[in-house]
């Protein structure tokens, strides 16, 4: 028993020894700025800043190869706490949010076949682009669902994935996901965004939806501030124009204007 | 008495299903009211349409082109007025800018097929040139400018040409019906292909459940003895061009980027073959080709010669239309064809077969449950992957490892799905995979 005791503990002992010396004699030294930054960051490693993960971002801050606003989902505090380390002036940034550029709900938009396949957009769309007969639409099989590292999307019911905004914080690890480019970034101030992705107009896109954008140009003709453009299609707003007075949601005869956080609302004004 | 054919490692053996076409002799389709011509119609650059909307045009006038290395021009079909150019529903299931042209009813020749010089007595480059000129491109399916194909780079010396007459694909009996109908000029074709490349080897392989085209060819072939017929032994996929190379020259293609040139080699279908004496001898263009209208939905079953640019619709109302319960509708062969959602799609240079199948001849869409390791798909893999666990790698994002698995040189044949007892969706996966790889590639260039 006590051989045991005095065999196992001499043997403890003499390997925590190797160990310790191990530690001193091979240590690396961190710069203290980069685990402070490293508590700072989010530590979601989405990869929104290029860097293979936090880490790799904090080392390059440090290196002075990467801005802190580089970093699209750390908090406003912790971005002047990091500009602080860093002993940089602190600019204020625009907090941007996620949202997605389509509707086309399943009972709103078309399909043009039974997909059968894997439940994964970027693999439903290799047939022919998916089997929305939108070519432009929400495939909503989910893949920015799995891709969001601070669980901010979920999958709605009817087919589309809903983004909540408060959670978001505008990394854009789900627009890199996305094989239809149908999420994009908007400031999280914008009063209203237009929901549709298509490159079509009128008769093309109410063949295939019932909630897309007819590029029919009647926001922009009716908004005094000329904030409202047409893009290939798109009918875009520029944030800094906007004032919010909201005439082009009247105008809108899809009437799918629609504030960012009022999804729910304005749907039901559709119907109505 | 047993005699040995040649074969390859893996492969499986679906039921041929030729017998619905297979004696029906090429028939030529009535001409169609309008052609719809997609400007990508090929492996490579898409063409630039050179007509505009309310021009004239004649049958077999070039009216797309481009100036990129890897392209083929496309010919007008009929003779009649472009009315539009827009985007038109194509095979591959997306859209495409489509030129349309309305008959005249007179179908005239922008230039009559003469027999011109003998080709064996024209320069090699002179051959390539009219090659790329009348659109050819591998009418096997994959629709590669054989133009390119014909063009081994410095260094790379070339010893053999293959015509692949394998058909392997069920039901497809289009190659089958032009070896039996037109074996002395799918041989000139040949012999066309031997000069242009300066090779002494020619084979022609076919799969043994042919033995009319296997003697047709051995026939046209006989006073040629730098031609070989080589009888194979029936495996799906057969057709592949590294399993026939492997095959016939028991060489072995490396995986990609290495191509069977690198071997020696250039294969080509022996429609492909024929297209290229009707371009070189003839002087005539790719505007037809001979496609399989066959499966149980269709009522009378044919091997059609169409005008490209001919609608499934219409090809299929030449065949009486549908019957029974129509499940699918495939442009090409049931394991590699593409299911299409409409019949508004046109015949392109790369369409073999259109085939209209009813619900008995699908299978059941079962959902795809999880990998049960029986390695039957190990077994049946042509490529000598192990498919089911590159299927997994794919499922879960894992493309590192995929990519280590050689999820690359997946040549998308079926064969795993085919006795897949868990029905998972093995070729799905695998493509996800090689497009996810590639997609990375191109956005990281090599440093």
């Amino acid at each position: 028993m006590i051989a045991a005791v005095a065999t196992l503990g001499g043997v403890a002992f003499i390997l925590a020894l190797g160990l310790g010396l191990a530690s001193r004699i091979f240590a690396v030294e961190q710069d203290p700025k980069v685990s402070a930054i490293i508590s700072l960051l989010p530590g979601a490693n989405c990869g929104g800043c290029g860097y293979a993960g936090c880490a790799g971002f904090a080392q390059a801050l440090v290196a002075g190869q990467a801005a802190p606003l580089e970093c699209k989902a750390s908090s406003d505090a912790a971005i002047q706490e990091i500009s602080k380390i860093l002993g940089i002036v602190y600019v204020p940034k625009e907090k941007m949010i996620a949202k997605l550029f389509c509707q086309g709900r399943n009972d709103k938009a078309k399909v043009k076949y039974l997909y059968q396949g894997i439940r994964d957009c970027r693999a439903a769309v290799l047939l022919g682009g998916g089997a929305k007969a939108c070519a432009y639409g929400c495939l909503g099989f989910g893949s920015c669902v799995k891709a969001c590292p601070f669980g901010a999307i979920s999958m709605g019911p009817e087919g589309l994935p809903k983004i909540n905004e408060n959670a978001c914080t505008g990394c854009g690890a789900c627009i890199r996901a996305c094989p239809k480019g149908v999420i994009q970034l908007i400031p999280a101030r914008q009063m209203w965004y237009i929901p549709c992705n298509s490159r079509q107009r009128g008769k093309a896109v109410r063949q295939v939806c019932d909630v897309g954008c007819l590029a029919c140009g009647l926001c922009v003709k009716s908004c005094p501030e000329q904030a409202i453009t047409l893009d290939d299609n798109r009918a875009l707003i520029d944030p800094q124009r906007c004032t919010g007075c909201g005439i082009c949601v009247e105008r809108c005869p899809q009437k799918i204007i629609q504030s960012p956080g009022e999804m729910k609302e304005v749907a039901a004004v559709s119907k109505g | 008495m047993s005699i040995k054919l040649k074969t390859f490692l893996g492969g499986i053996h679906p039921p041929d299903q030729k017998q619905l076409s297979a004696s029906h002799r090429i028939e030529d389709a009535p001409l169609p009211k309008r052609v719809y011509l997609p400007l990508t119609q090929h492996i490579g650059a898409p063409a630039i349409a050179r007509v505009k909307v309310g021009q004239k045009v004649l049958k077999g006038e070039k009216i797309a082109d481009s100036e990129a290395l890897i392209c083929a021009p496309i010919h007008a079909s009929i003779s009649g007025t472009v009315v539009d150019i827009k985007n038109h529903p194509h095979p591959s299931g997306s859209e495409v800018p489509t030129i349309i042209i309305e008959s005249d009813g007179r179908d005239l020749w922008f230039q009559e097929p003469h027999n011109g010089q003998d080709p064996l007595e024209l320069g090699p480059e002179e051959i390539r040139g009219m090659i790329r000129e009348a659109g050819i491109v591998g009418l096997g399916g994959a629709a590669f400018p054989t133009h390119v194909k014909l063009s081994p780079p410095e260094g790379k010396p070339i010893d053999a040409i293959i015509l692949n007459g394998a058909e392997c694909e069920p039901y497809l009996t289009a190659d089958y019906r032009l070896m039996v109908e037109k074996a002395k000029e799918i041989v000139q074709g040949l012999r066309i292909l031997l000069h242009v490349l300066g090779v002494e080897r020619g084979y022609i392989g076919i799969e043994a459940n042919k033995p009319e085209a296997i003697s047709a060819m051995s026939k046209a072939a006989s006073s040629f003895p730098q031609i070989e017929v080589v009888s194979l032994k029936v495996r799906y996929p057969q057709g592949a061009e590294k399993q026939l190379i492997k095959t016939i020259l028991n060489r072995e293609v490396p995986p990609p980027p290495a191509l069977p040139l690198d071997v020696g080699v250039v294969v080509q279908n022996v429609g492909t073959a024929y297209a290229i004496y009707e371009a070189v001898s003839l002087r005539k263009p790719l505007i037809e080709r001979i496609v399989t209208v066959s499966g149980r939905g269709i009522k009378e079953p044919k091997n059609l010669r169409l005008r490209l640019g001919t609608l499934f619709a219409e090809a299929i109302g030449y065949c009486g239309g549908f019957q029974g319960k129509v499940e699918k509708i495939l442009m090409g062969g049931p394991m590699m064809g593409l299911a299409q959602y409409t019949t508004r799609v046109p015949v392109i240079k790369g369409t073999s077969g259109i085939l209209v199948l009813t619900k008995e001849e699908c299978p059941q869409a079962a959902e795809a449950s999880h990998c049960i390791n029986c390695g039957l798909c190990v077994r049946a893999c042509p490529m000598r992957l192990v498919p089911s666990l590159i299927g997994t790698f794919c499922e879960k994002g894992l493309l590192e490892e995929a990519e280590a698995y050689h999820v690359l040189d997946c040549i998308e044949c079926g064969s795993c799905v085919y006795v897949c007892p868990a029905k998972r969706h093995l070729v799905h996966l695998m493509k996800y995979g090689k497009s996810a790889i590639l997609a990375k590639k191109r956005k990281q260039p090599k440093a």
